[in-house]
């Protein structure tokens, strides 16, 4: 019998059903990425340290580079299109814009990501508890300052409407 | 805890409009969303994925490569070697004179290899996967060779040599002498001798890493390239004479970058072979740079070593100058790198009045990935270098490390500054940037602190460091290398133009990397305009088709708020006197100068009722423009400005000349506390005061200062590109190259003053490298933590933790190093 290389799989990702045969050894970030399109989810590492490829998976934040598409049949996942809504910004995004938490953009959806579940968890982080949640998202541009203020204002409703 | 303030009475330029004030940025919509544009989200029809096969040895004959049993794996759609690439493309040009210019560098290795990590083949296939299995399947027999690892070892007797062509590791040598260095010896009261100085190999890895899709058309014999290159002018100039193809068949495309802060420079050697696969197979082909391929083989930031160091200083404490041997290693191949030969000279005397410089400089090939430009690029192994000096006579004679500081600084009331070697130090006022670096940590107070540390059993430490961040090159320092390179002055083009509905279109010549340009260019289009910077449309990224390519387009070397923006100021003003002209024909006005920009309107100046709004010029010139009068006929409403500094070629026998147009200034303060027992230290209190001159945008500025504190906090404690004695790689990922993370990083205080360049148009300096201030810092601080128990002397720019306790446990290693002799 020859081997199974690929099998079906179907996910839910932002309240879409995606049913597709897939590579059984391919990462589910590139599935995400390369079989959906969906290139919001980035990957900076090929050893699940730099965290952006963030998503939320089962209602957890997770590094979609370390599973297998395969994995996921069945799960229902959030990425990082899935934020704003009708046109409007979600409140971390707006924050996150307000306070420069960003500027080459590569680690910020997984970042928003890791920030949106602290928060959906968490409404009222102390700054440590911030740090703690973002530790597994690396940024090479902010030093990190501007993106903890950007989570604590979103958590306070500082936000422009 | 992060705080900025302005003080008001050194802003010369008054700050009108929306130049000066923090707007949201425009890029940020898209960015938030996940809706950017970067290398790896670029799709085509049926691309093919590309694998890079990699040396495992660090120098090693090639004796053969098979690629057959890759090739026959299906859905695999072809390969290249090097034995290919030799016959297809030409050998980069070198920058370097003899022996350096004799060393033969291809896009794969052709013969040998030369470092863990240089590509030998190419195999493209369907999917990533793929490309990878296939590239497991290509055998490579190797020969290994004896390794260089040591760059004070490079040039012995014996030594491998890396480059048979060139006949010696050796890249380049000269010898910068200015000044009088025997007479400030016999002058001084004391001379200061380090016997060596080390600044460590770290790379600031961006963290998207390289990569690009590319297209090549057989009916036009063109190629496209989406690609993450930081600086498609320079790859243009590298990659056309290789591929033996006219400039305009390299079509450099790009919207986002992901970072790059000079690591993406030199990415030409992929590039090309990609555009060989792109035409041998006939289909785009697709690269993403793995991880693990960036730290082992993409480009690291130069390691110096300084040997043989002499400071003669006055018993006051004041410093004549410094005489050294510096040896740069600059990996396997010396691709933009012999440059870092002669940009520190940019900032010779780093912060200080020092006028007698003896340099002799030395450049060296060793088995280590190739370095390039890396944030701060060459001035800042210089200025830690300045640095160190600074605070190791200042530890060695008992002089304050402030004292010392504001006895040697440059003064304000000496800007413009002269330096030994004929730059300009534009503007600026060090000493009291300097106080307000001290007063934010509170450093009257430290004394009691350190005392409240020791009864903890701690050790505690401050330290200061002041850096320039030179901007705006004069590539005519390329002629200090090798006189027969015919590169000088600098450039940057924008286009501005009003179009059909009055819309306001600003297009760029930058391949920004997050430094906001959309942003900042809009700030100074609105304001010249009278328009808002909602009403100005800046098209996202670079394409060297747009007519906004020149030969110096990029974005690196600290500079966009003076070339790009002075570009965009240039074309703005050209576009306002045409709306003026128009106006004033149409309005009846006296001349374009009785027509006034406000609103979005062009106004009489004697009767503001008097007015055609934008929309109305637009359509004027583009679509209704039967019956103009003559005097309008070179009304475009469409205007291009090339920007270019004024600068001559510097002189090279004396190697004398300005090197750069403005130079920006930070100073960092880093108090720090120690454990003696395990060298384990915490930084408790950092401050960063910046003067870039006039900002357009401050908190951009703020973002780009807490940046760059990151990357010298990243070096100074946990980055490094260690080899071990085979020139194995041990940093190869992100496990073993720990960069900061948020929970690394101390808390940031921030403040700036503004010393408006005189050079400039704006005002604005070039800033964003910050010169490794908190590298030079953090040494500083440990240095002064260390004195309470060993008196170790920091001679290592990298201090990780366990480095520190070696100083601990055996300062005097550190100490013989040093000597303080009586003139």
């Amino acid at each position: 019998m020859e081997p199974v290389t690929s099998a079906p799989v179907s996910v839910t990702i932002n309240g879409e059903v995606y049913e597709r045969d897939v590579d059984a050894r391919r990462l589910l970030v590139h599935f995400i990425r390369d079989d959906l399109m969906l290139t919001g989810t980035h990957i900076g590492c090929d050893t699940g340290n730099c965290g952006a490829c963030t998503i939320h998976y089962e209602g957890r934040a997770i590094k979609s580079c370390m599973m297998l598409a395969v994995q996921a049949d069945g799960a229902s996942i959030e990425t990082i299109e899935s934020l704003a809504e009708d046109g409007a910004l979600h409140p971390l995004q707006q924050a996150f814009s307000e306070h420069h938490a960003l500027q080459c953009g590569y680690c910020t959806p997984g970042m928003i990501m890791s920030a949106k579940h602290l928060l959906d968890h968490n409404p009222e982080p102390t700054e440590g508890e911030i740090r703690r949640a973002i530790q597994g998202n690396i940024c090479r541009c902010t030093g990190y300052v501007n993106i903890v203020e950007a989570i604590a204002a979103a958590a306070k409703g500082e936000v422009s409407a | 805890m992060s705080s900025t303030t302005t003080a008001p009475e050194r802003v010369e330029a008054p700050q009108k409009g929306f130049a000066g004030q923090s707007i949201p940025r425009k890029e940020d919509r898209r960015l938030v969303q996940g809706q950017g544009v970067y290398a790896d989200d670029v799709r085509r029809h049926e691309m093919g994925y590309v694998h890079f096969v990699r040396s495992p040895y660090a120098h090693a004959a090639i004796t053969s490569i098979d690629v057959s049993k890759a090739a026959a794996l299906e859905g695999v759609y072809g390969t290249l070697i090097g034995e290919e690439v030799a016959a297809l493309t030409d050998p980069f040009f070198q920058l370097s004179v003899p022996p350096g210019s004799e060393i033969k560098d291809y896009a794969l290795a052709v013969g040998k290899v030369r470092f863990v990590g240089d590509t030998v083949a190419a195999v493209v296939a369907r999917t990533r996967e793929l490309a990878r299995d296939a590239a497991e399947l290509v055998e490579v027999e190797y020969e290994p060779l004896p390794v260089v690892i040591d760059p004070q070892r490079a040039l012995d007797d014996g030594a491998a040599v890396l480059h048979e062509d060139a006949g010696s590791n050796l890249v380049w040598e000269g010898t910068f002498d200015w000044g009088d260095f025997d007479a400030a010896l016999a002058e001084a009261d004391r001379v200061v001798r380090i016997d060596r100085l080390h600044f460590d190999r770290f790379s600031s890895t961006p963290l998207e890493t390289s990569g690009a899709v590319v297209e090549y058309d057989r009916g036009t014999g063109q190629w496209t390239l989406h690609a993450n290159n930081q600086f498609p002018g320079f790859a243009i100039i590298m990659m056309g004479p290789a591929l033996r193809a006219g400039m305009d068949k390299l079509r450099f495309v790009s919207q986002d970058i992901g970072g790059g802060f000079g690591n993406k420079i030199c990415t030409h050697p992929q590039l090309v072979a990609l555009c060989l696969l792109a035409r041998k197979l006939n289909r785009p082909v697709q690269w993403t740079e793995w991880r693990t391929d960036q730290h082992t083989g993409n480009s690291h930031g130069n390691e110096r070593v300084f040997l043989d160091v002499e400071v003669p200083v006055k018993a006051d404490g004041t410093m004549l100058g410094f005489r050294c041997k510096a040896i740069d290693d600059a990996g396997a191949y010396s691709r933009y790198e012999p440059l870092g030969c002669i940009i520190w000279a940019q900032v010779t005397p780093g912060l200080y009045r020092w006028r007698n410089v003896h340099i002799d400089f030395t450049q060296v090939v060793t088995n280590k990935s190739p370095c390039g430009p890396n944030r701060g690029y060459s001035r800042m192994q210089h200025l830690w270098f300045t640095e160190r000096l600074i605070d190791i006579v200042a530890h060695e004679l008992e002089l304050d490390p402030v004292e010392i500081r504001k006895r040697n600084y440059i003064r304000a009331e000496e800007m413009p500054y002269e330096t030994p070697n004929g730059c300009v130090y534009d503007s600026g006022d060090y000493a009291r940037c300097l106080d307000i670096a001290l007063g934010l940590v509170g450093y009257d107070g430290l004394e009691e602190r350190r005392k409240e540390a020791e009864s903890r059993g701690k050790l505690l430490g401050v330290g200061i460091g002041s850096t320039l961040d030179s901007g705006t090159n004069n590539f005519g320092q390329s002629q200090l290398l090798n006189p027969d390179l015919q590169f000088s002055g600098n450039n940057e083009v924008a286009t501005v133009k009003l179009d059909i509905f009055g819309e306001v279109v600003v297009t760029l010549g930058t391949t920004p990397q997050g430094q906001s340009h959309e942003t900042t260019a809009s700030q100074v289009v609105a304001d010249l305009l009278g328009v808002t910077p909602d009403d100005v449309q800046v098209r996202a990224g670079h394409d060297s088709y747009w007519n906004t390519h020149a030969g110096f387009s990029g974005t690196y070397a600290s500079q966009f708020a003076v070339t790009g923006l002075g570009a965009v100021k240039g074309a703005t003003e050209m576009l306002a006197d045409q709306i003026r002209r128009l106006a004033a024909v149409i309005l009846g006005a006296d001349g374009p100068e009785g027509i006034e920009l406000d609103g979005g309107f062009a106004k009489r100046v004697d009767n503001p009722e008097a007015a055609l709004p934008f929309m109305a010029c637009g359509a004027i010139i583009n679509a209704n423009n039967a019956g103009l009068p003559p005097e309008l006929d070179d009304v475009t409403l469409n205007c291009r400005y090339v920007y270019r500094p004024p600068f001559q070629v510097p002189d090279t026998e004396r190697k004398f000349g300005n090197l750069t147009l403005t130079y920006a200034m930070q100073i960092h303060v880093c108090v720090l506390e120690v454990d003696p027992e395990t060298g384990v230290y915490e930084i408790l209190d950092y401050a960063a005061v910046d003067d870039c001159g006039r900002r357009i945008h401050p908190q951009i500025v703020e973002g780009q200062v807490h940046g760059a504190t990151a990357h010298g906090l990243g070096a100074a404690m946990f980055e490094s590109f260690p080899y071990d004695e085979e020139g194995t790689p041990l940093a190869a990922n992100f496990y073993e190259y720990h960069v900061p993370h948020a929970l690394d990083m101390p808390p940031l205080k921030t403040d700036a003053i503004e010393s408006p360049s005189p050079f400039t148009s704006l005002g604005t300096k070039g800033m964003g490298e910050g010169g490794g201030a908190s590298i030079h810092a953090v040494c500083a601080a440990l240095q002064d933590a260390l004195r309470a128990a060993g008196n170790a002397i920091v001679t290592d720019s990298h201090n990780p933790y366990h480095r520190v306790w070696e100083l601990l446990e055996n300062p005097e290693a550190s100490r013989a190093l040093v000597r303080v002799e009586a003139s």
